[in-house]
């Protein structure tokens, strides 16, 4: 598949600080690429640079090919991680205003069926909630048909019924072949759309694959999870190696039912015990020591 | 065209969907034509104004007749003309001149004019006989006549200022700009629709406020209509170039509140908006002179209370169109999406 996109050394300078350090990477078109990382990793100024919205200290960026030109910004899609919009102006009118500005603009209907606008289509774009704003910020990127789409953190900050119905959206402008940048810090988000991705921690990439390639490169176990309060002995003095997280002890075994049976015979609780494959957190926490919601 | 024309479209409605905005135009405005005028027109602690053209050098004051005087308030001129406008129309009840002949003017439809001219004949201090009188014609100009033009001016600084500028600086902070900004939209057609809406939009108010205030009031219109739209369209854009001079940059609406407090307190306060600079010192006028409001105030009273020409009024409009210019270029080239 030719690449949509090509990033090459891309780096970007704050005075002292390098936000984004060598980054290359390409996008394959159709694909959901992500770029995954906590805040503060890099994601937005890397996916700023691409939108020509912040100038890169150094580095190329090759659309279809060639240096970005004009045509870049009217081929391609933004949704920014946060955008107001204009005071007293509908939702209505916020999308003729913005269509207006691209040679060309798909029809209102068609942009209010792919994000679900109907409910609140005459009301002042000021006065929406989270899910809804983001439904319209959605609309206003996909206003000009684009090739590709760029998502900075779409999901941010929205309930987890929002979030969902926001994921389902992505799904449908996925499924018209459309190219999808989208950066997040939230694992199952990158994990359901993804289709390849980077990782990223303090402005490099420290990983990049499929999400599922990048976890049987990485991984060859099974967690379970027990409680800390289940635990009458000291976890320290079990014959498995652990991992402390935040809410419960992890233990990685090749046998699951080896592990059950000894832990069975030790007395402990296994009232919390969940059995669960590697994530994309557990995966970020191995190459960096912290975790991707930190 | 059709990008600036939507974006002017999308200016307009938001503005006349903002009850707060479209208060202040239409009711708050009157008002204070109404309530300023009737306060301006009686707090008058002298009861006569004299004028003192400075013609000669080392003038003695103390030989003046009434130097002693203090019902009478003195107001130096440099200039004969400016003098004898203000006898014209009794906003000066007499002028002298202590240069050989001694002379003096008043105008005679002015009942304080010819009492002062009695007292400077029967005055103690001086022989009568050496002083000559001329007269002047005109109708008194009230209070309310000179003073209009000085409050549709100010409702125009006021609503060019924070209706372009601030707004601006609202929309960067917000990141409305960063959102245009990933539009194909040119900045220059982003800023041009703005200024665009706001001058159709202080026109349009002006007008209606002009229309009801003179319903109301009646007030002195002596020259070319057409003239004094022209001297408000000039004037309009002087103002919007200042404000979006200072919108370039600017991404906090703290910051930007005082500055536009900072360009329009001196203009309130120094454009002869509510009086006049005569007896100002002569810095000040000079300061005044720096202002775009001084100038629109001033081509704009030519016209009402003198029937000026375009040819009167054109160094005002030639020093407004040499601000716009100036300012809108610098705005232009400073100018950024985001800070």
């Amino acid at each position: 598949m030719s690449a949509i996109l090509e990033i090459r050394n891309l780096s970007k300078n704050f005075r002292h600080l390098k936000a984004v350090d060598d980054v290359s990477f390409a996008i394959p078109r159709g694909a959901c690429f992500g770029l995954l990382g906590p805040n503060g990793a890099g994601k937005t100024t890397t996916i700023e640079m691409i939108e020509g919205i912040t100038t890169p200290s150094s580095g190329e960026i090759f659309y279809q090919g060639q240096i970005r030109d004009r045509r870049f910004l009217e081929q391609t899609g933004i949704q920014f991680q946060s955008t107001a919009l204009m005071d007293y102006l509908t939702t209505r009118e916020v999308i003729r205003l913005f269509s207006n500005f691209y040679p060309r603009a798909l029809p209102l209907e068609e942009l209010v069926e792919l994000c679900q606008l109907e409910e609140f289509l005459d009301t002042y774009a000021t006065r929406l909630s989270g899910g809804q704003r983001q439904r319209l910020l959605l609309a206003v990127a996909l206003i000009n048909d684009p090739e590709i789409l760029f998502l900075d953190e779409p999901t941010t900050g929205l309930d987890p019924q929002s979030r969902r119905h926001f994921w389902s959206l992505i799904s449908n402008i996925k499924a018209r072949g459309k190219t999808v940048l989208l950066t997040t810090h939230y694992m199952e988000e990158a994990e359901l759309l993804c289709d390849h991705m980077v990782i990223m921690d303090k402005g490099k990439i420290i990983a990049e694959g499929t999400p599922q390639g990048l976890l049987r490169q990485h991984f060859d176990f099974t967690y379970i999870c027990i409680d800390y309060e289940d635990f009458s002995c000291d976890p320290n003095n079990l014959p498995f190696a652990i991992e402390r997280r935040e809410d419960c002890i992890a233990i990685a075994t090749n046998s699951v039912e080896q592990t059950l049976a000894k832990l069975v015979t030790m007395d402990i609780n296994l009232q919390s015990l969940r059995v669960r494959n590697p994530s994309l957190d557990d995966l970020f926490l191995k190459l960096t020591g912290h975790s991707l919601r930190n | 065209m059709r990008r600036i024309l939507a974006l002017w479209a999308a200016r307009n409605r938001e503005y006349y969907r903002d009850k707060g905005s479209l208060f202040w135009s239409f009711v708050a405005t009157p008002m204070i034509v109404i309530v300023l005028a009737i306060a301006f027109s009686t707090s008058n602690d002298h009861l006569f104004r004299a004028g003192l053209l400075l013609d000669t050098p080392n003038i003695n004051r103390d030989t003046l007749p009434f130097a002693k005087e203090p019902a009478i308030d003195w107001v130096e001129y440099q200039d004969l003309d400016t003098a004898l406008r203000r006898i014209q129309f009794h906003q000066l009840d007499i002028l002298i001149t202590t240069s050989s002949p001694q002379r003096y003017w008043i105008n005679p439809e002015s009942a304080k004019g010819r009492i002062l001219e009695a007292l400077l004949r029967n005055d103690g201090q001086a022989d009568s006989s050496i002083w000559q009188g001329q007269e002047v014609f005109g109708e008194k100009i009230r209070y309310i006549d000179w003073v209009i033009p000085g409050v549709l001016a100010m409702n125009m600084m006021f609503s060019g200022l924070w209706g372009i500028g601030y707004v601006i600086v609202r929309y960067r902070k917000n990141g409305v700009l960063k959102r245009l900004q990933a539009t194909p939209l040119k900045a220059w057609e982003f800023l041009f629709s703005q200024a665009l809406s706001r001058l159709g939009i202080m026109l349009a108010v002006t007008i209606i406020v002009f229309t009801i205030c003179n319903l109301f009031i009646g007030f002195r219109m002596v020259g070319s209509y057409l003239l004094l739209l022209l001297i408000a369209v000039v004037g309009n854009l002087s103002i919007i170039s200042i404000s979006l001079l200072m919108a370039s940059r600017t991404a906090s609406e703290e910051l930007a509140n005082g500055l536009l407090n900072l360009i329009s307190f001196p203009m309130l306060l120094l454009s002869e908006l509510w009086f006049s600079l005569d007896d100002a010192p002569e810095w000040l006028q000079d300061l005044s002179q720096l202002l775009p409001l001084t100038h629109l105030v001033k081509a704009a009273r030519g016209v009402m209370l003198e029937g000026d020409g375009i040819l009167q009024a054109s160094p005002q409009l030639l020093i407004l169109v040499l601000m716009t210019v100036t300012c809108l270029t610098l705005a232009g080239w400073l100018f950024r999406w985001r800070d």
